[in-house]
């Protein structure tokens, strides 16, 4: 029975409905608990990130709540340093670290590259294992009590004298962190020796370029937080000093460490977010990335000048002003390689034939929104700016233009690009379009007053504010209701597309990539013959010729069986 | 309801920043508006179906990819060195700034003026016109003073001295907060400046400040009476240096440790020498001081006093420095000299 009533689509054959695929080929529970399938980890971790976002979501839930009031507010102080601490803590580590990595680089990279699986199958498993063991630690730490230290864990506050869940949250950060190390390890040597033969590096999609620079960082970067979040721990439980200064630690020891690597984290967060847009741009242009190789290396250059920056995060700590200096250069340098994306990603639409579906709105959105909140970063590295800035809601809302608006609306382009191939299904277009418009203007409502509030000199993590703030911050609380109702949405009809929505085929998009010459969802083992690449990436002209003569013009939903790609001959 | 969105500027600091905020503001307009408008305008006139223009499409252009690189670097390169010179303007306090002293606990701000001996909770009076330095450190966690009207933010950190100074240019009342979290009180700590016309000031600073007036000193004479009774004058109070270095003219000189560092005697260095003297062992000298204990109990000292004594030893002369004077016409004790005798 074909359910698509769509003119000039070709008709599903019923034989497919019942092809085997990495989803049906076995039922058990111990099938997906023991799999080595690197699509089915990414479907288990899809679930696991979503429900630690519901958990982050509520918090900032209560932190909207609770700021509708100036003071005499819904909740105690304590709960509200542990909401926010919360927030921050389930957002940063158990939900964008590993979202776009562990789901869609997990379910896509492989099938992106023409390979089987990823190199280390058991690895990968235990990466989800540990991710899972992770989390749950944290949903202990909460259920008994929560911890109030922020998720940045200054010291000596989380080391002496906060009397919350500090060392169990330490402990399920911690460990959570070893998934990521072992995501990034797969994922190099995934890329370094399982690319189909003929598949050069600068033939490789961009998406390939971004999970390599975002695994370089994780591999680098996540010990150090992992050790220094050790040592806090330890201090905390067995007294060593390290950081309290009463016994002679140093607590700006703590900040270096800690900047170390959550610098460096905030592009593990952005990085695939941006291989995702330039997926989804080409596709929906019907053109090859402007600037492909500069694209390309831009990863690199962020992943390496990312370590170079995280003393911005410190300018008013007392430190050197010639280190202030430095940090403050680099941090500016590190601005050209994201524009450099920005202004390509924008020439790729030039000419090109642009298809506005879901995906490519959120795609457009993250392009709009991380300019905003990328020339936001510069007033903050900005020495003297900072020195004003630093501290209040004006970094709130900057981090959040990146992280949501852009790491979100990446994850959210990815999310529908590749539901149909992981599901098999096609979700419905016009609800998506519409949860897209809600979420888009939920967030800037959301977040644009917290720029006026900031540069007013409202702190951050304040309980109480001036009265006179108060319009500023029921604005925001507006936009947060507005926000939540945009990821409701997608929840509802991505959960019932998997039981009505339309079988997808192929190719719904009309995408170029070796993922899409699979079918929907694809089979365990992949590829049956694995493929031999003679082609460049992003070869849409002949899609493009295609169209613009005339051809699939009236509707975009391709269900043939043909590949798209030519196959070797 | 209202809806601010410019703070007061009231500092020369917040001139300078808000000059290069607003360049920022201007830039990210312009960037952000340029970056919609191109992609508002090629999705619609490209959008599938348009009868647009579509030939000679390129996928790379060498020129246009330096151009906007090297465009903006250049806009951030001289956005960086605008900025940087006020933030080191702000390391350097003039000689002859104001000092107040200022201890953050949870969750509380205790300040003193350093030449009146004026105590202050929460609050803050100083004059217009006239450079203000804050020397401060926390008794307990990390915290963060913050004047948003002057665009003025350091942290207060435990163990360790900070110094962040200004000049207010507008009489008015604005409010200071504490911006490092701290935990519970966090969003309550804070205070309000007061910054008045050079006689209501002196007039407030005569009638003692908001407190009783007690027994009126500076920090200076207060840092004496405690080098007495915490017995330091037994070792330091000499000069011929047997028993202890003498302090006489030490601020701000130089001095060598017996690890053959050479460093500065400032406020952070006295410091150390009191609380953990081992650690900045001055060469030549055995290590027979003992460490003072930091707290409010019985035989601690506390921050307050610690700075007091800091106040004390910079009285005794020494480099850069400007001269200890008693402002009080109160002040029933002779001013302290050199010596302590």
């Amino acid at each position: 029975m074909s359910s698509i009533s769509v003119p000039g689509a070709v008709p599903v054959p019923e034989s497919r409905k019942e092809r085997e695929n990495y989803l049906n080929i076995q039922h058990t529970v111990a099938s997906w608990l023991l799999t080595l399938d690197h699509k089915r980890i990414a479907i288990l971790y899809l679930l696991g990130i979503t429900f630690m976002f519901a958990i982050g979501g509520a918090a900032a839930a209560g932190i909207r709540i609770a700021l509708v009031r100036p003071h005499d507010t819904f909740f105690s102080n304590e709960v509200y340093n542990k909401l926010f601490s919360i927030h921050g803590i389930v957002m940063v580590f158990f939900f964008l670290v590993p979202s776009i990595p562990a789901v869609f680089g997990n379910f896509a990279l492989p099938l992106m590259i023409g390979a089987r699986d990823v190199a280390f199958p058991r690895l990968n498993l235990l990466s989800w294992y540990l991710y899972m063991t992770g989390s749950f630690l944290m949903l202990l730490a909460i259920i008994f009590g929560g911890v109030d230290t922020g998720w940045t864990f200054y010291t000596p506050y989380s080391s002496v004298y906060s009397d919350t869940n500090v060392s169990l949250v330490i402990f399920g950060v911690f460990i959570a962190g070893f998934s990521s190390i072992a995501t990034g390890v797969n994922f190099l040597v995934t890329i370094h020796k399982m690319r189909a033969p003929g598949m050069t590096w600068f033939r490789m999609p961009l998406f390939v370029w971004a999970m390599y620079a975002t695994s370089i960082i994780m591999i680098l970067g996540t010990p150090v937080v992992a050790i220094t979040l050790f040592l806090v721990a330890m201090e905390r439980i067995f007294g060593f000093c390290v950081f309290n200064p009463v016994c002679g630690g140093d607590p700006l020891l703590f900040e270096h460490l800690f900047w170390f690597y959550s610098h460096p984290a905030v592009y593990i967060m952005i990085l695939p977010s941006m291989g995702v847009v330039s997926e989804v741009i080409a596709c929906f242009s019907r053109k090859r990335i402007f600037g492909y190789e500069f694209v390309g290396f831009s990863s690199l250059a962020i992943a390496l000048l990312g370590f170079l920056v995280w003393g911005h995060h410190m300018f008013v700590t007392g430190e050197s002003m010639y280190s202030g200096m430095v940090f403050s250069l680099i941090s500016f340098l590190i601005a050209v390689p994201s524009a450099i994306k920005v202004f390509n990603w924008s020439a790729t639409l030039y000419k090109g034939n642009v298809w506005l579906s879901a995906p490519m709105i959120y795609a457009l959105g993250f392009i709009g929104l991380f300019t905003i909140g990328g020339l936001t970063g510069l007033y903050l590295a900005s020495l003297a700016v900072d020195v004003h800035l630093n501290m209040t809601y004006f970094v709130v809302a900057h981090f959040h233009y990146v992280m949501v608006g852009g790491a979100i609306f990446g994850f959210m382009a990815a999310l529908h690009f590749w539901w149909p191939k992981m599901t098999g299904r096609l979700y419905p277009e016009s609800w998506a379009k519409l949860a897209a418009l809600i979420m888009f203007i939920g967030f800037n409502l959301t977040f644009f007053p917290q720029f006026i509030l900031g540069y007013l000199g409202m702190p951050r993590r304040y309980h109480y504010y001036l009265p006179e703030y108060q319009a500023w911050n029921i604005l925001s609380s507006a936009g947060a209701s507005v926000l939540a109702v945009g990821y409701i949405i997608p929840f509802c009809y991505l959960l019932w597309s998997l039981f009505k929505g339309a079988p997808a085929g192929n190719n719904p998009w009309g995408a170029v990539g070796l993922e899409w010459t699979l079918p929907s969802p694809p089979p365990s083992h992949n590829y049956d013959e694995v493929p031999i690449v003679t082609w460049e990436a992003y070869d849409y002209e002949p899609v493009i010729q295609a169209e613009l003569a005339g051809a699939a013009v009236s509707h975009p939903l391709m269900t043939t069986e043909e590949p798209y790609i030519k196959e070797t001959e | 309801m209202e809806l601010p969105i410019i703070p007061p500027a009231a500092s020369t600091f917040a001139n300078e920043v808000d000059h290069i905020f607003y360049t920022l503001v201007g830039l990210t307009i312009f960037f952000t508006t340029l970056v919609f408008c191109l992609l508002i305008v090629f999705v619609v006139r490209y959008h599938r179906g348009s009868k647009a223009n579509r030939a000679n499409r390129s996928f790379g252009n060498l020129p246009v990819e330096l151009t906007w690189s090297i465009i903006p670097g250049i806009i951030g390169l001289v956005i960086f060195a605008w900025s940087a010179r006020p933030y080191a303007e702000a390391y350097n306090p003039p000689a002859d700034a104001q000092e107040i002293l200022v201890i953050g606990k949870r969750w509380m701000w205790h300040l003193q003026h350093a030449d009146s001996g004026i105590r202050e909770n929460n609050e803050l009076h100083i004059p217009v016109g006239k450079a203000i330095k804050l020397t401060m450190i926390s008794q307990d966690v990390i915290h963060g003073f913050y004047v948003p009207a002057f665009r003025v933010k350091r942290d207060c950190l435990p163990g360790y001295y900070n110094t962040v100074w200004f000049i207010p240019t507008k009489v008015g009342k604005y409010p200071f907060y504490c911006t490092e979290y701290c935990g519970t009180n966090h969003s309550k700590m804070g205070g309000f400046v007061y910054v008045m016309t050079p006689a209501d000031y002196l007039q407030w600073k005569e009638n003692g400040g908001n407190m009783e007036v007690a027994h009126r000193e500076t920090a200076a004479e207060r840092g004496y009476d405690l080098f007495n009774k915490y017995g330091c004058a037994n070792c330091h109070a000499s000069e011929d240096g047997v028993h202890g270095p003498t302090l006489n003219g030490l601020y701000g000189s130089k001095v060598v440790l017996q690890n053959g560092q050479t460093v500065t005697v400032d406020d952070n260095f006295i410091r150390q020498s009191i609380v953990n003297p081992d650690s900045v062992r001055v060469a030549g000298y055995p290590p027979l001081m003992q460490a003072y204990s930091v707290g409010d109990g019985p035989g601690q000292l506390s921050e307050e006093e610690i700075l007091e004594l800091i106040a004390y030893i910079k009285s005794l002369g020494g480099q850069n420095l400007r001269t200890l004077k008693t402002t009080t016409s109160s002040a029933t004790q002779p001013s302290k000299g050199a010596g302590g005798k």
